[in-house]
């Protein structure tokens, strides 16, 4: 049982009343932390593994070409070839008015409506997702196509570069990770000590308990309780706190839509195990006290 | 075990036998200590501040064990006995202590009751022999106050009552009468005798000479350097108390 059952009577033996410690609030402080921790490395993980799933197969290829005329002919029919090749998913030229509003989101120029952004010699693009499979002999393959399709063209698998961004969220995501179990240590050892102050600061009555034929049992319950209250509290306040602060920055990153941002999520998953680790808390809280109380009663005789 | 302590050991419920307690490592301050006590006798405990009288009750309320030699309680060796058996041991042994170490957040009532919520007794049958007590030691009217609203008289008559409400078969008092003036130190006597008289074996500590006299058929244990001696022989020839 988490919080052991103590008739009434039994419970007057130790007089402070509760949250009269800084125990509940370090405990209150470092659930907090551990919650945010959690959170971050969970959204951090889904980040990474999206990002994962999105670059794994995915090629751009750069068509420059002299001439606007044959750039857009070279690449209506790598789009078509592509798309007829098994190794390949799907094949999406990218238009012409598409890369002129995101160069204009850079360049400053709104709508891509700009007579110099207009002159500028952009590349053909086309978007090509590969099949799951031997990537290596894929990209050997599309290359060949594209050479005999579009000689000088450019394939350029996502992996290469958004790779290292993913690895750099997932590391983060171990850190985070990290984080939360030395929190939990560290609220581990608080439980510790304060189940050992405890005894201190009651050992004239544990002394006493002892003399009148009280069990170890009977005395680690008494403040096994008090310990899981006590920590009980901490915790509901410091997931109180931690779940109004991740609402809060859930609902502002639900408004970033676009680029990575737009993959972080902390998804079912993600919430049942921030909902899980209070009650853990609370558990390990409980277990660790009886533990120290009753190594620490086994010292008496 | 020595000449006396065999000839004496049958039956009875305290042995000691050749016992010598030395806290770290400097010289032992109980030596060869060999004594037994019989069911149902009156005991003192006497000796100057400093001989060892505390030590010596602390092993007979099992406070502490032994550094060497045997200390068997209730025919059992405390000194080979799992540190999980000693509650229902301790459950047998009343103790007042000199500086009485009621529980000060917990009324005269609660601090009596004690023993018998650690023995598993329920409020219902506990609130007879508590009152009982309360009038015994005639504080019924100060049933709820706290130890610290008590005159030391009370709080040792609060401590006597926790020491016997759960009727111990052994009754040790350290120095009970030392907080106390002789008239309530003459009243708290005459409840160990009662008490004795009931058939509990009862060891009081203390170096009052005067207060050996107030009780009959007592006998004597003197304490003097951390060894024992015994100037009566009442120890190796107990009267016969039938």
């Amino acid at each position: 049982m988490i919080i052991p059952r103590v008739p009434v009577q039994h419970r007057r033996l130790l007089p402070e009343p509760r949250l009269s410690g800084p125990t509940p609030w370090v405990i209150a402080i470092l659930m907090m932390l551990t919650l945010l921790a959690a959170g971050a490395g969970v959204g951090l993980a889904r980040a990474a593994e999206a990002i994962g799933e999105a670059i794994a197969g995915r090629v751009t290829v750069q068509i420059v070409t002299p001439g606007p005329a044959a750039r857009a002919e070279q690449a209506a029919e790598l789009r078509r070839s592509a798309a007829g090749e098994p190794y390949v998913r799907a094949a999406r030229q990218v238009g012409q008015d598409e890369l002129l509003a995101t160069l204009g989101q850079w360049l400053g120029s709104a709508g891509g409506d700009d007579p110099v952004l207009r002159s500028l010699p952009l590349p053909a693009l086309v978007d090509i997702d590969l099949a799951a499979g031997d990537r290596a002999g894929q990209l050997a393959r599309l290359k060949a196509l594209v050479e005999r399709i579009a000689p000088g063209a450019r394939v350029i698998p996502h992996a290469e570069w958004l790779g290292p961004v993913a690895r750099l969220i997932r590391s983060l995501a171990w850190i985070a990770g990290g984080l939360v179990l030395l929190m939990i240590l560290a609220s581990g050892a608080v439980v510790v000590m304060t189940a050992r102050a405890a005894l201190g600061t009651h050992y004239a009555t544990i002394e006493m308990l002892h003399l009148i034929g009280a069990t170890d049992r009977q005395i680690a319950r008494l403040f096994q309780r008090r310990i899981a209250i006590d920590t009980a509290y901490g915790i509901a306040l410091g997931t109180a706190v931690a779940a109004i602060v991740l609402l809060l920055v859930g609902w502002q990153w639900s408004r970033v839509t676009s680029g990575l941002a737009a993959t972080a999520s902390l998804g079912t998953g993600g919430w049942a195990l921030l909902l899980a680790l209070p009650l853990l808390a609370i558990a390990l809280a409980a277990l660790t006290a009886r533990q120290t109380l009753l190594a620490a009663l086994k010292k008496i005789l | 075990m020595t000449g006396a302590a065999t000839q004496r050991a049958g039956g009875a419920m305290v042995e000691f036998d050749n016992v010598g307690l030395r806290y770290g490592p400097d010289g032992e301050i109980l030596s060869d200590i060999s004594f037994n006590l019989q069911p149902g006798s009156f005991y003192f405990l006497t000796g100057a501040s400093g001989a060892g009288k505390t030590s010596l009750l602390k092993m007979l309320y099992l406070a502490q064990r032994p550094s060497r030699g045997i200390v068997r309680l209730f025919g059992e060796d405390l000194g080979s006995m799992p540190r999980h058996r000693l509650p229902g041991f301790r459950r047998r042994i009343g103790v007042v202590f000199q500086d009485f170490r009621l529980i000060p957040h917990l009324s005269a009532r609660d601090n009596i009751a004690l023993p018998l919520r650690i023995a598993g007794v329920s409020e219902e049958d506990l609130a007879g022999p508590v009152g009982e007590m309360l009038s015994w030691i005639g504080l019924d009217a100060r049933a709820e106050a706290r130890p610290a609203t008590l005159s030391g008289g009370e709080q040792q008559r609060v401590a006597i009552a926790r020491a016997v409400i759960a009727r111990p078969q052994l009754l040790v008092a350290d120095e009970p009468t030392g907080n106390v003036d002789p008239e309530m130190a003459m009243r708290l006597l005459g409840l160990f005798e009662a008490l004795n008289r009931l058939g509990t074996t009862v060891v009081v500590a203390t170096h009052d000479v005067h207060l050996i006299s107030r009780i009959d058929n007592a006998q004597m244990m003197r304490l003097e350097k951390g060894r024992l001696s015994d100037p009566t022989g009442a120890l190796r020839y107990p009267p016969n108390r039938a």
